[in-house]
């Protein structure tokens, strides 16, 4: 904590705009197979098919997307849990995905991660001093032995819970409560980075709001960088200074929070936000709804193409022939609007009527 | 006790109900109550609500608020033990359910009121195919033959729009996606046409996209046979799109009610106006986001006066004393705002102030 | 190079605090020790108990046998044979006029001893196999499970018969060919209980953390894994103390002179219908033996599961 918080605030990090992450043409395919003992290839869910994007110090990138679109595979990627199968994950100009042993755990206490499921993510049979103290012991450099409670009290006290909680067991906190924990154990060992898969999604209401606030105020404090997926887009545009949206493994468009929200290109992500529910009557009652025909198709067969198609109110032939890239469409190309964002579609283009008030 | 009952009856049901015919189904002063190892859990301390046929009230809360409770004991499904009904009554069609002995309340699930459950996966049973499960209501109810429920099977997967329902009869529940899944738990409940449907987070382990065909779908379905629909749920913006009367519910009691408009534009409970203002909003971004302090309260250790007291910036001596009942809710000059109630000792500070 | 790094703290430290406290003030969760809870739970269930209580005796009357027993368990007393019971001989007297009750005690030191040490030799197999093959899964899993429903499916009986005859008879072989039959549940039951542990988003964390393998394995897949298995073992001491009469009964366990409940029984069968007090005593104290073990099992089933918390 101390040797971040020396280092510069927020603003003049953001002047330098140096990507701290680069990801370039990510793929993880999980391969199927059938037989007992020999076992056969017959295909692959195609969880993640070649995603590309930076993130910068200090600000945080947004992911969002529907179930199966890969958000989460991302995440497990970029903590090197899951193996890639191909494409590259650059920290500081690095390739992590090619880690292993003593410099992938030295990668580790920079990128850090809190969970969606403040139940599953602390061990039930560990205390919350154990739970946070761990880090510590895995890499004892970090803090001497005689420091470590004190740290632990420390951490306790920055997320916001009472340092004399250390000898309590998991199940004795509430799920706001435990997801503090889980983000005190991610601090713990001074990253720089924290990618967040859905932390807040399994909170009530009334405590989401408690959590979101406690990881701003964090990132302003220790300088971090946060990669935030999540399905809810009021809080992703909240929290994001950029956000992408993710469709069946491929990035279909990505932005500011403003480019995204409000001049968004992508028919998938008009769609997506015309259907969230705005928590306003009044609000809704001017702006069209698309609702989308069918279900989100199998990663393990996509369509060929642009994979929106199927459900796409604007899919023609090119778009079951091409893939559309992720790039500034030719429409805007040039032009000074916020509509000029990297988009994948044929035929990207603005819809007025559907900017969202989420 | 009986005072009590009265002002809560009167403020639960809208004004104007009273007027009118009987309503469909009326809750009044429901208490349930759970055995626990460490005491008694009071999850359901005195609800009052009405619904009438083709209505649909959203009852609103966060987990522990009572609010699925309620419906389970309205649909005699609570599991008890633990759970008891510790007092109360819902007149279903004017007739007191809780007094009825269980063979006659299971006679009313399914031709009279029907779930839908938010897990499509674990609601339905997956050694069975849809066909038969949809054709079972027919078969149990009605006495159809296999053939004639299978034939009905068909046609209710056609009406909840499930492509090829002819080719996906004789499928598994594992072998439809989730919002296949949800639209065969609408076709269940709807077998048999009945008069009140309980939606028990309907969308909630669905995508977006996906949630906004469900949602309409439930919404055409229950115009088309003037049901009456109690959605429970814990998404502000849900219940925005179909109620048209909102309650909110807070450890075990109704705090407000309200049309749905009138909510959003103006609560009169500071929980609501929290819960409101908690929701991330365009002309907040880069601010901190409002946030209801501190934790829901333990079931077993309920804040005396009015629970809410502990987590409310306008909390006073009286809130710690009393419990606020649930009052009519007027204008400054006195009118009545229809259907509007809080259980707010400070409800007028909160509309008007 | 310790004091550098206290004085950086000094300031940050003085900063951080000072932020939270405007957080919000959460009430403080009611304080009970983890193993404090599992005791109250253990406690409140009577039938557990009961087990306790049994098994305690068990344990206490096979240390102090030679405290309690009336007579030397060998003495053989020929003109005193199959007496009834009486003041003298509470249990009454074997064919050889040995003193029965004292057998019975001294017998519970055979069984304790046959009883913990083949099960302890089983979890120890059936927990390092069951570990491997529930952690690695793949290859090292299959070829793991197929040993084990070898061992799984091979009778009991004719096994410890094929390990008697090759190490003779006695308590070693009798506890050998116990816990070689019985370590493959063990790692069954292990394996799937860290098949389904290992995919909880803690195990995740710390690998997130850099957590080595034997870290992951020791704090958090096993202790979570192996509530599972105990209730199981303290299950299985009781059939083991079965398994071990039988074969003392059917005259291929421990030598016919040892005091021990199979042999006991096994003397009392031709005097069956004449001389029952000397079956109905020794088997009694299997019994009780045996649903001491059932009992505490069962406790320490509802007691450890993370369910109920």
């Amino acid at each position: 904590m101390a040797e971040l918080s020396k280092q510069a605030g927020k603003a003049e990090a953001a002047g330098q705009r140096e990507p701290i992450l680069q990801v370039r043409n990510l793929v993880k395919h999980f391969p199927l197979t059938q037989g007992l003992l020999l076992k056969k290839q017959v295909g692959a869910v195609k969880a993640v098919d070649g995603i590309s994007f930076d993130l910068y110090q200090g600000e945080t990138l947004g992911i969002v997307g529907e179930s199966g679109c890969g958000k989460s595979t991302v995440a497990k990627l970029l903590m090197t849990l899951e193996t890639a199968t191909s494409g590259e994950v650059l920290y500081k100009g690095q390739d992590i995905t090619k880690l292993s042993g003593r410099a992938l755990k030295a990668v580790r206490r920079n990128i850090q991660m809190v969970f969606q499921d403040p139940y599953t993510s602390l061990n039930p049979r560990m205390t919350v001093g154990d739970i946070i103290g761990e880090p510590f012991e895995i890499h004892p450099e970090v803090a001497p032995k005689g420091d470590r409670r004190k740290r632990v009290q420390e951490l306790l006290d920055v997320v916001g819970l009472n340092p004399e909680y250390v000898n309590r067991y998991p199940h004795q906190f509430s799920g706001g409560q435990r997801q503090r924990i889980g983000i005190a154990r991610g601090l713990a060992l001074n990253p720089e980075i924290i990618i967040c898969d859905e932390p807040v999604s399994a909170l009530d209401v009334s405590v989401q709001a408690q959590v979101i606030n406690l990881m701003e105020r964090l990132q302003d404090e220790f300088n971090l960088s946060y990669v935030f997926i999540a399905h809810d887009l009021s809080i992703v545009r909240h929290i994001s200074d950029r956000v992408g949206v993710m469709y069946l493994g491929k990035m279909a468009e990505i932005g500011t929070d403003a480019e995204i929200y409000e001049h968004p290109t992508h028919p998938y992500t008009q769609a997506l936000l015309s259907a969230v529910p705005v928590p306003d009557p009044e609000a809704r009652e001017g702006r069209e709804r698309i609702i989308l025909t069918g279900d989100v198709p199998s990663p393990a067969n996509p369509p060929s193409g642009c994979r929106f198609r199927t459900r796409c109110w604007k899919a023609e032939d090119k778009c079951a022939e091409e893939v559309p890239l992720l790039a500034v469409p030719t429409l805007y190309q040039g032009k000074d609007t916020p509509a000029a964002h990297a988009s994948a579609c044929h035929f990207a283009e603005e819809k007025p009527s559907v900017v969202s008030a989420a | 006790m009986t005072t009590t009952e009265k002002t809560e009856g009167a403020a639960g049901s809208a004004p104007q109900d009273a007027k009118k015919s009987a309503p469909l189904l009326d809750v009044r002063d429901l208490h349930v109550e759970f055995k626990t190892r460490d005491g008694v859990a009071k999850a359901v301390n005195g609800v009052s609500y009405s619904v009438d046929a083709g209505e649909t009230l959203a009852v609103l809360g966060e987990s522990g608020s009572g609010k699925s409770v309620t419906a389970q004991a309205i649909m005699g499904i609570l599991d008890s033990p633990p759970g008891r009904v510790a007092g109360g009554e819902i007149l279903f069609h004017g007739q007191d359910i809780l007094k009825l002995p269980e063979s006659e309340r299971r006679k009313l699930r399914g031709p009279k009121m029907a779930m839908i459950f938010q897990d499509a996966l674990s609601a339905l049973n997956p050694v069975f195919s849809v066909g038969n499960q949809l054709g079972e209501m027919f078969r149990v109810h009605q006495g159809m033959s296999k053939k004639d429920a299978k034939a009905k099977a068909i046609e209710l997967m056609d009406r909840v729009r499930i492509p090829a329902a002819k080719q996906r009869v004789n499928d598994y529940p594992h072998q439809f996606s989730g919002g296949m899944r949800q639209r065969i738990m609408i076709a269940m409940a709807m077998a048999l046409e009945p008069d009140l449907i309980i939606a028990d987070e309907p969308t909630t382990a669905l995508d977006v996209t996906v949630q906004a065909q469900v949602m309409d779908l439930l919404a055409e379905l229950q115009r088309e046979y003037n049901m009456g629909l109690i959605l429970i749920t814990h998404d502000l913006g849900v219940v925005a799109d179909v109620a048209d009367k909102i309650a909110v519910m807070y450890a075990g009691r109704i705090v407000e009610t309200a049309p749905v408009h009138e909510l959003y534009k103006r609560p009169a409970h500071p929980y609501t106006r929290g819960l409101l203002d908690s929701i991330p909003r365009l002309d907040h971004k880069g601010q901190e986001l409002y946030a209801i302090k501190g934790l829901p309260p333990n079931l077993l250790r309920i804040p005396t006066g009015c629970a809410f007291n502990p987590r409310c910036p306008k909390a006073q001596d009286v809130c710690r004393a009393d419990i606020p009942a649930l009052l009519p809710v007027t204008e400054q000059d006195g009118t009545e705002l229809d259907g509007r109630g809080s259980a707010c000792h400070f409800w007028k500070e909160t509309i008007h102030g | 190079m310790t004091e550098l790094t206290e004085s950086a703290q000094g300031p940050d430290a003085a900063t951080a605090p000072t932020a939270a406290a405007n957080n919000t003030a959460e009430p403080a969760p009611a304080r009970i020790t983890q193993w404090g809870e599992i005791r109250h739970r253990y406690m409140a269930n009577k039938l557990a108990v009961v087990g306790l209580v049994l098994v305690g005796l068990l344990f206490i009357v096979a240390a102090a046998a030679p405290l309690i027993a009336t007579h030397d368990p060998y003495a053989q007393n020929l003109g005193n044979t199959l007496a009834d019971p009486s003041g003298e001989h509470w249990f009454g007297t074997d064919a050889l006029g040995r003193d029965q009750f004292s057998r019975i005690i001294y017998g519970s030191r055979i069984a304790v001893i046959v009883g913990l040490a083949s099960i302890f030799l089983a979890c120890l197999i059936g927990c390092i196999l069951g570990a491997l093959s529930g952690y690695f899964g793949k290859a090292v899993d299959s070829v793991i499970m197929r040993i084990a429903d070898i061992f799984f499916a091979f009778p009991l009986l004719i096994g410890a018969i094929v390990i008697i005859l090759v190490m003779g008879r006695g308590v070693l072989p009798v506890i050998v060919s116990l816990a070689v039959f019985s370590w493959a549940t063990v790692a069954r039951l292990l394996r799937s209980s860290i098949l389904s542990v290992r995919e909880m988003d803690y195990v995740t964390a710390a690998k997130a953390l850099g957590a080595s393998t034997t870290r992951i394995i020791t704090r958090h897949i096993m202790p979570n894994s192996i509530a599972a298995v105990m209730s199981y073992v303290s299950f299985s001491v009781g059939t083991a103390v079965v398994a071990e009469a039988s074969l003392s009964f059917l005259g291929i366990g421990v030598s016919p002179e040892v005091p021990e409940w199979g042999n006991m029984i096994s003397s009392a069968k031709d005097f069956l219908g004449v001389k029952d007090f000397l079956w109905v005593y020794p088997s009694s104290a299997i019994v009780l033996t045996v649903l001491g073990f059932v009992f505490v099992g069962d406790g320490l089933r509802d007691a450890l599961d993370p369910k109920l918390r």
